[in-house]
């Protein structure tokens, strides 16, 4: 192993972590290529389903199916002409109002329950956050009716605002135990830092701790925000033809009569792809903002 | 200490505002112009029903008060999703699709109108309707349901694949004739199953075929005063057949394989014969899906003590009672269960796609008959040949062919499917399956109150 | 690294006791727009859901509804096919958590290495995660598992494997499903934990003389045992609800092998429909599932202790 300088003590306080003397570190290893390899082996692995339903999506339909696998074939482009001639765009507004919305929401209103939870300790915190947890573990599907006979009183059915709501209501219990596990993490002196009175406080609060968890605040937001772009359940009980979301459009194509698994991937892929972008574009901070909180 | 938490609060109303105000976007599935009057058409996604989508641009040209707006749902989901809306009054639809086995059931709860009134405008020429579809879809004499197509079930068979072998398929065969036929043309060698047979447990899926199969064999589910009668000899040698059939020389997976994985394995050539949905054939003949189109002779389903063994199924479109605007909403389904419309989807989308076994009137076209040459006869005596009242040997207290029509249907014969897919999967004998079944069924007859 | 702290509720006791009403509600004040909101949007249909329950009502015979007392409770607690899908969804849960959490150990482990590309093969990692539930379980069905069109069979053929997956094994092949897809949310938790261990420690530890596989017990796993416990806790709460890969790839079957409880009490509300029985299940599962989490976090788990 090759000698070590001990890298400068972290800074302690008001500067975020910093990953340079982690990767740092991680350089100067001697690289063995066994590790790589059996990485990259299982990556393809996993990703390979994804890429065939990526494939299947340029397929006729007699070639979706077959014995052995196509793999090399004529690319068409029917299936994708025929999703998008369905009228693919609104459910599109719609998954984006939902998602982006109830994101938004669940941030807002998780920051400063998670802060109450965690920097304040409020009496019963651990009875409040047990509460949100066991908000998950109703099974929607117990509890879809009252909830279709209350939308249908308030006259709220098919709607996109009741559908942000509800994504709300799902996400906020992990939100807030997402930001409270940053929150608790934080270094001890920017806590005492943020302790000092009055509106210094919340300057403090605003200027330091966020800063701070921001990268937590956007893993966060993008779990969420996957969440809510997924749903299905809850999307095609209380929609109609106004408010219904993408993966409502996606199983539109899953027909009772007639072949339908290469339209379904053309119709799957255009689905997932807004998911898959913003995923693939913030995994860094995916990474870093989950790491993030344990870093003292 | 923390006067300034509170702030949080107008935020957060901010926030909700936001939410709040921001608009329900042009909605999903919306087609064309604005209209007053919104009709909401709950529809079950296949290939007929997106050529409806494809066309209403021309029912709003001649309706253009009318703004039609459609929700295209796979079977399972629409039939949950419209239960659940009709039942607690929700109203979110005008028309919906349904099954010939929610019409009766649904007219009985006053949950959809009667169409006769409407019907009876002459130019709707209510008697060119297939009359075992219209006995279908009434309920007390009454229609209350516009089928939009149906289909009976046939046997499909490898006209290449029994040349080679030498062997002829009978114009009327029975099931016995079809085992010794399955057992020949089996070839593990290739990969051809002797034949293709639903598995997957549902009460449309595995269900339908099989109880075709049982109520030709003598069989029945329950006599007249409700007595189950799932353990009779009768209904353990069709199922043991069936269940038999498709080990022996099925197609592998069969255990969950439905309408779309036979079809698949059909047309891709991976078996001799297909017992299943008339509607099948459309997509046999069709070249982007199928690599046997051409190949197929089609004969009618097989039988054993019954003279015809066909199932029958229609879609139909239904007026819910909670519409806000039934007259509109007929429009609309006058105008998707007309002659006038199979005449357009002829000349617009191409013959071959007319809406089958809805109409008499459509096999007389010419054009139909020459695009649909291979299947058109034997579809529309398929589906005229059935008894609905009574289609097996022994009467019934209900009307229909591969289900029972009561409420509790859905669930027993899910229940029931599950038994007989497990024996399909050979995790138990068709004696244990059936006996379990027997008990499900007796104890539905009299929590559901048909008998004591 | 977890640091071992005396019960808050000896430190935190006379804090409290100091404050004025005005300041408790001062320090409340972030809580509850949260708080109530939550409670408005799932308390009000759990508590219609327990009306529910103690009714006896059928949605396909409307006026019918009656009180039932507990009769709902005693069916259902008494039904054969709910045990079944009791074993079934701990055996699925405790099944794919387990294997997403292994998978995604050892792919961090893997991963926290720099190798040529890393980014990239963090990237493709991560994508089962992002594609829709349902269509991923379609994938499945349709082009994987199939027996005679699937790439499984067809990859596996030439070393003599050809199985029929869903039917011969029907919970792992749901299983499988399930930890393609939560293994590289497993894996993402197991990274942050692993990149945001304290650099001098693990030298510090190196200078010592300790081998890489002393330094991940001694040092890496402790380390990780929050992150595990998070890992599994979000895992486990989503994956007891999984009724999407279900519905689509083995609709409960065959027999009644792969129901778990969401398709239970989906098979009561929508093919029954029996809204009562359906509420009752709902309510026993939530009570029990209440339970056993109340006994993980609170005994087992360090996530409920008190931090630095």
């Amino acid at each position: 192993m090759t000698p070590v300088t001990a890298p400068p003590a972290a800074p302690s306080g008001t500067t975020a972590p910093r990953p340079g003397s982690v990767r740092r570190r991680r350089r100067r290893r001697p690289v063995r290529p066994l590790p790589g390899l059996l990485a990259w082996a299982l990556g393809l692995l996993f990703f390979f389903p994804v890429l065939w339903m990526f494939l299947t999506g340029f397929k006729q339909e007699s070639q979706a199916s077959t014995n052995p696998p196509t793999f090399f074939f004529q690319p068409t482009l029917d299936q994708y002409s025929a999703v998008i001639g369905r009228d693919f765009v609104p459910y599109l507004l719609n998954s984006v109002q939902a998602s982006v919305l109830s994101t938004i929401l669940a941030i807002v209103l998780g920051l400063p329950a998670a802060y109450a939870l965690s920097l304040v300790r409020v009496p019963a915190w651990r009875d409040s956050l047990f509460f949100f947890l066991s908000t998950k573990l109703l099974p929607p599907v117990a509890m879809i009716l009252p909830l279709y006979v209350i939308a249908r009183n308030l006259g709220a059915l098919d709607d996109a605002r009741t559908l942000t709501l509800v994504y709300t209501a799902m996400n906020l219990p992990i939100a807030i135990w997402m930001i409270r596990s940053f929150l608790v993490e934080l270094p001890k002196e920017v806590l005492e830092a943020a302790r000092m009175d009055g509106a210094r406080r919340f300057t403090e609060m605003r200027r330091v701790i966020l800063p701070m968890i921001a990268p937590g605040l956007a893993a966060t937001a993008l779990i969420c925000f996957i969440f809510a772009w997924n749903e299905f359940f809850f999307a095609v009980n209380l929609t109609a033809s106004q408010a219904s979301t993408v993966p409502v459009f996606l199983v539109g194509f899953i027909s009772g009569e007639g072949l339908y698994w290469a339209r379904l991937s053309a119709a799957s892929t255009m689905a997932a792809l807004p998911v898959i972008l913003a995923g693939w574009a913030a995994q860094r901070w995916l990474v870093r903002g989950l790491s993030l909180g344990a870093v003292k | 200490m923390f006067t300034n938490a509170p702030r949080g609060v107008p935020l957060v109303a901010a926030a909700t505002g936001l939410a709040l105000v921001a608009t329900g976007c042009s909605g999903a599935g919306g087609a064309g112009a604005d209209g007053d009057r919104i009709v909401t058409v709950a529809t079950v996604s296949n290939p007929q029903m997106e050529d409806i989508e494809a066309l209403a641009s021309e029912f709003n040209d001649a309706h253009p008060d009318i703004t039609v707006e459609f929700v295209v749902l796979p079977e399972n989901q629409l039939r949950d999703r419209v239960t659940q809306d009709i039942a607690t009054q929700g109203g979110q639809y005008d028309v919906v699709t349904i099954g010939t086995y929610e019409v009766p059931i649904w007219a009985e709860n006053q949950w959809i109108l009667s169409l006769d009134e409407y019907a009876a405008d002459p130019d709707y020429e209510i008697d060119d309707i297939i009359p075992t579809v219209r006995s279908a879809l009434s309920h007390e004499d009454q229609m209350y349901g516009a089928p939009f197509y149906g289909e009976s079930s046939f046997l499909m068979y490898r006209e290449d694949l029994f040349e080679e072998a030498g062997l002829d398929m009978p114009e009327r065969p029975t099931w016995e004739e079809v085992e010794e036929l399955a057992a020949e043309l089996d070839d593990p060698d290739t990969g051809t199953a002797g034949i293709c047979l639903r598995g997957v447990p549902g009460w449309g899926e595995l269900l339908a075929p099989l109880n075709s199969v049982i109520l030709t064999y003598g069989g029945q589910w329950y006599d007249e005063d409700w007595n189950a009668h799932l353990d009779s000899p009768e209904v353990e040698e069709a199922v043991t057949t069936y269940v038999d059939l498709v080990r022996d020389h099925g197609q592998s997976g069969a255990p969950n394989a439905g309408f779309t994985e036979c079809l698949t394995t059909m047309a891709q050539g991976d078996a001799a014969m297909l017992y299943d949905s008339t509607v099948a054939a459309g997509s046999l003949e069709d070249p982007d899906s199928s690599s046997v189109v051409g190949d197929i002779g089609y004969v009618a389903a097989p039988t054993m003590e019954t003279e015809h063994a066909g199932w029958l199924w229609a879609w139909a479109l239904s007026i819910p009672s909670t519409s806000t605007d039934p007259e509109a909403a007929w429009e609309f389904v006058s105008w998707a269960t007309s002659k006038e419309y199979h005449q357009l989807v002829g000349e617009e989308l191409g013959w071959e796609r007319v809406p089958p076994g809805a109409r008499v009137s459509t096999y007389d076209i010419p054009e139909y008959q020459e695009a649909a040459e291979a299947f058109a006869g034997p579809t529309y005596d398929a589906i005229d040949n059935v008894d609905v009242e009574q289609p097996g040997v022994h009467p019934q207290p209900w009307t229909g062919v591969q289900y029972v029509s009561i409420p509790e249907f859905q669930d027993l014969g899910t229940l029931v499917s599950q038994e007989i897919s497990a024996a399909i999967a050979g995790q138990q004998t068709v004696e244990e399956a059936l006996a379990k079944s027997q008990e499900y069924a007796d104890q539905t007859a009299v929590s559901g109150g048909y008998r004591d | 690294m977890t640091a071992q702290t005396p019960p808050e509720t000896a430190r935190r006791g006379p804090r409290t006791r100091d404050l004025t009403r005005a300041e408790r509600w001062l320090r409340r004040g972030p809580l509850l727009p949260g708080l109530l909101f939550v409670i408005a949007m799932t308390q009000i249909p759990f508590l219609f859901t327990v009306y529910y329950s103690f009714q006896s009502s059928n949605l396909l015979r409307p006026d019918s509804d009656s009180f039932a007392g507990f009769a709902n409770y005693g069916s259902v607690l008494g039904d054969p096919l709910f045990h079944n899908a009791v074993a079934n969804t701990v055996l699925l849960t405790v099944g794919a958590v387990l294997a997403s959490l292994v998978l995604g150990l050892g792919l961090a482990l893997l991963l926290d290495r720099a190798f040529l590309g890393r980014g990239i093969v963090r990237t493709l990692m991560i994508t089962p995660f992002l594609v829709m539930p349902v269509a991923a379980a379609l994938l499945w069905k349709t082009s994987m598992y199939h027996p005679v069109y699937g790439l499984l069979n067809w990859v596996l053929s030439p070393f003599g494997v050809q199985a029929d997956w869903v039917n011969d094994f029907p919970l792992l092949s749901i299983v499988m499903v399930l930890t393609w897809q939560w293994t590289p949310f497993m894996m993402l938790i197991m990274l942050a934990g692993l990149q945001s261990q304290s650099p001098e420690v693990l030298e510090a530890a190196r200078v010592d003389g300790a081998g890489p596989l002393a330094v991940f017990r001694r040092i890496t796993f402790p380390h990780l045992r929050r992150f595990v416990e998070l890992a599994i806790l979000l895992g486990t709460i989503y994956i007891v609800q999984t009724f999407d890969a279900i519905y689509m790839i083995t609709q409960g079957g065959p027999g009644q092998s792969t129901t778990n409880l969401p398709y239970f009490i989906y098979l009561q509300a929508f093919r029954s429909f029996d809204v009562g029985e359906a509420a009752a299940a709902g309510v026993i599962v939530v009570v029990a599932t209440l339970v056993v989490a109340m006994f993980a976090l609170r005994v087992v788990s360090s996530l409920f202790e008190e931090e630095s």
